[in-house]
């Protein structure tokens, strides 16, 4: 038996099982996008930056290109030192494009941090581009973003 | 019993080195978009607040909503200064307090 | 001629009752078919979120309860070594009732008349949480029930409703589990449906669940009747569930979507 090919209407059998499934799963299969890295457009984030322009390339946002389900998907930030004094993180926003509450975290260094890496787990209502906005103390900013290609969408909005 | 968490520091670290905080809490995250098994909503309830202090002094604080998963995990590091204690405290939506605590010992 | 057909029938019913249908070689675990991302999650015991009802039950088992005032730890004293591979045994035959009990009921029967205390229900935190620190306990260790003597009539009840169909949608578990293993429906891909994760944490409950409520999620995917957790033909299924999955590691509490 081939294993490694999804399932076709070829018998009734087939069939049974496939209706069965949608029945398993809670798929709301989106289509991934594919765009230059930018900031996605999200009304709290443009508050947030308040027309201020963030730079790109040393913050870095990790999440999986496809994701099994929306529920809890991995989520890494980093951002390499050194930092100058007065230069260090102080916060880092995490922002989503699908999820209905948009701001989806935020975390702060009361004292400047040695290392800059959070790790946690998110929920993703389907597929989108997720940003992270960094800011240092002397007010700069600093943006990552990442696509991410849900299956199971987390079910964030009562549909 | 309170719900329950977990917390992983190492045990000795090098005073001036950044150290791995591990924590993960049990809380459901509602995200308020929810129904229980009658149908009836189930409020919005994540934990908004949650702070680390190193001997009294805040060094991580996170303000966690409903696009954080159930049973939140976070990592991330604080730097060794002294030997002593790492608390953690965190508040949900319904007013409902959690803590947790880790010792470490910095040389050097 | 035909008494040959005859042996040969009889032969092949005598091997289907006594070999799986999936040969030790192939048998795999549900989690090898999971992604990188959730593999990563089980094997991590810091990242693995059914790690935390691990130590409530941990906590559990220290703290006296009911009109007996006995802790779990009082009769059971060290449980990494009293609890080592209890989990693998199970479901079996209690020896006072005759009946077939999960490690669920073998707790609860503790809870009731050792500690004198009232049952947890099913799916409570409690029992996950207690059964998820007695399973923990056996870890890596290979499944083994046993399926001989008074187990055999239970062993051939289970086998019976795997291979039988139910619902609106007239499936048997074999017809997913043992026909179609290894292929995408939908989102998922089907795994062999062994129980070695359970009490597992899936992605979709966002909470620990035992392994009579995955089974449940199937019977309500093939729109069949439910089967209440304490329904003697769920166990015997379980029983039935873990003689299939003869040798493979307890991962409890395993990461599932
Ligand atoms: C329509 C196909 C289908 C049928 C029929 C079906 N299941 Fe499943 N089952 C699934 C899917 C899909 C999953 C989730 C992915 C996986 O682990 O296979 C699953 C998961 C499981 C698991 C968990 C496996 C793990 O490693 O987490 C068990 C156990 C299981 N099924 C048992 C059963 C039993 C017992 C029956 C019969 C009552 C049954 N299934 C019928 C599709 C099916
Ligand atoms: C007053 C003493 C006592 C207390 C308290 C008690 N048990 Fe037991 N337990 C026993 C005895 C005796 C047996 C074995 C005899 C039998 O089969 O009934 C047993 C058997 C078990 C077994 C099965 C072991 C095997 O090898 O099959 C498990 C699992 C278990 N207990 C868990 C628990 C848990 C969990 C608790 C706390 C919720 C608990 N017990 C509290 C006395 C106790």
């Amino acid at each position: 038996m081939k294993r490694d090919e999804p399932l076709t209407v070829a018998s009734p059998l087939r069939r049974r099982i496939i209706v069965a499934g949608a029945a398993l799963a809670t798929t709301r299969a989106l289509p991934l996008r594919a765009e230059p890295p930018a900031l996605p457009s999200i009304p709290e984030l443009d508050a947030y930056l308040a027309g201020r322009k963030p730079e790109f390339g040393r913050l870095l946002l990790d999440l999986p290109r496809l994701a099994d389900d929306g529920n809890a998907v991995t989520m890494r930030l980093f951002m390499p030192g050194p930092f100058a004094p007065g230069m260090q993180v102080t916060s880092i926003a995490l922002f989503s494009e699908k999820n209905p509450v948009p701001k989806m975290a935020q975390f702060d260094f009361p004292v400047a941090p040695a290392k800059v890496e959070i790790e946690s787990r998110v929920r993703l209502a389907g597929s989108q581009r997720v940003a992270a906005i960094a800011t240092l103390a002397d007010g700069a900013l600093h943006a990552a973003t990442a696509d991410v290609s849900v299956t199971i969408a987390a079910c964030l909005d009562g549909s | 019993m309170a719900a329950g968490s977990r917390v992983q520091v190492p045990t000795e670290v090098r005073r001036g080195e950044p150290f791995e905080v591990k924590i993960s809490v049990r809380h459901p995250m509602e995200t308020g978009f929810r129904v229980d098994d009658m149908g009836k909503p189930i409020a919005r309830n994540t934990i908004h607040e949650f702070i680390c202090r190193y001997n009294g002094t805040p060094v991580f604080a996170a303000n966690l909503g409903s696009g954080i998963a159930a049973n939140p995990y976070l990592r991330f590091f604080v730097t060794a200064l002294d030997s002593g204690e790492l608390k953690f405290e965190w508040v949900d939506d319904a007013g409902e307090r959690g803590d947790a605590a880790a010792t470490l010992r910095v040389t050097g | 001629m035909r008494i040959g057909i005859l042996l040969l029938a009889l032969l092949a019913g005598n091997t289907f009752a006594q070999t799986p249908a999936i040969p030790a070689s192939e048998l795999r675990s549900g989690v090898s078919f999971g992604s990188a991302e959730l593999r990563a999650m089980q094997s991590d015991d810091f990242a693995n979120p059914g790690m935390l009802w691990v130590e409530r039950g941990q906590k559990l088992w220290q703290t006296p309860v009911g009109s007996a005032g006995r802790a779990c730890a009082s009769c059971h004293s060290d449980a990494s070594l009293a609890l080592k591979g209890v989990a693998a045994r199970y479901p079996v035959v209690n020896a006072s009732d005759r009946r077939v009990i999960d490690l669920e009921a073998r707790i609860n029967a503790c809870r009731t008349s050792q500690q004198k205390a009232p049952a947890l229900a099913a799916e409570s935190e409690d029992l996950l949480a207690l059964t998820a620190f007695v399973a923990h306990q056996s870890r890596g260790m290979p499944l083994a029930v046993s399926i001989s003597d008074s187990a055999r009539a239970f062993f051939d009840q289970g086998r019976d409703f795997y291979y039988a169909r139910h619902g609106q949608m007239d499936l048997s578990c074999a017809d997913c589990h043992e026909h179609n293993w290894g292929r995408k429906l939908l989102a998922e891909t089907i795994s062999q449906g062994h129980p070695n994760a359970y009490p597992a944490y899936r992605l979709e409950w966002q909470s620990l669940g035992s392994l009579a409520r995955r089974i449940r999620a199937c019977l309500f995917g093939i729109r069949a009747q439910m089967l209440a957790s304490d329904d003697p033909q769920l166990t015997a299924l379980e029983l039935f569930l873990a003689w299939r999955a003869d040798g493979l590691p307890v991962e409890a509490p395993g990461v599932r979507r």
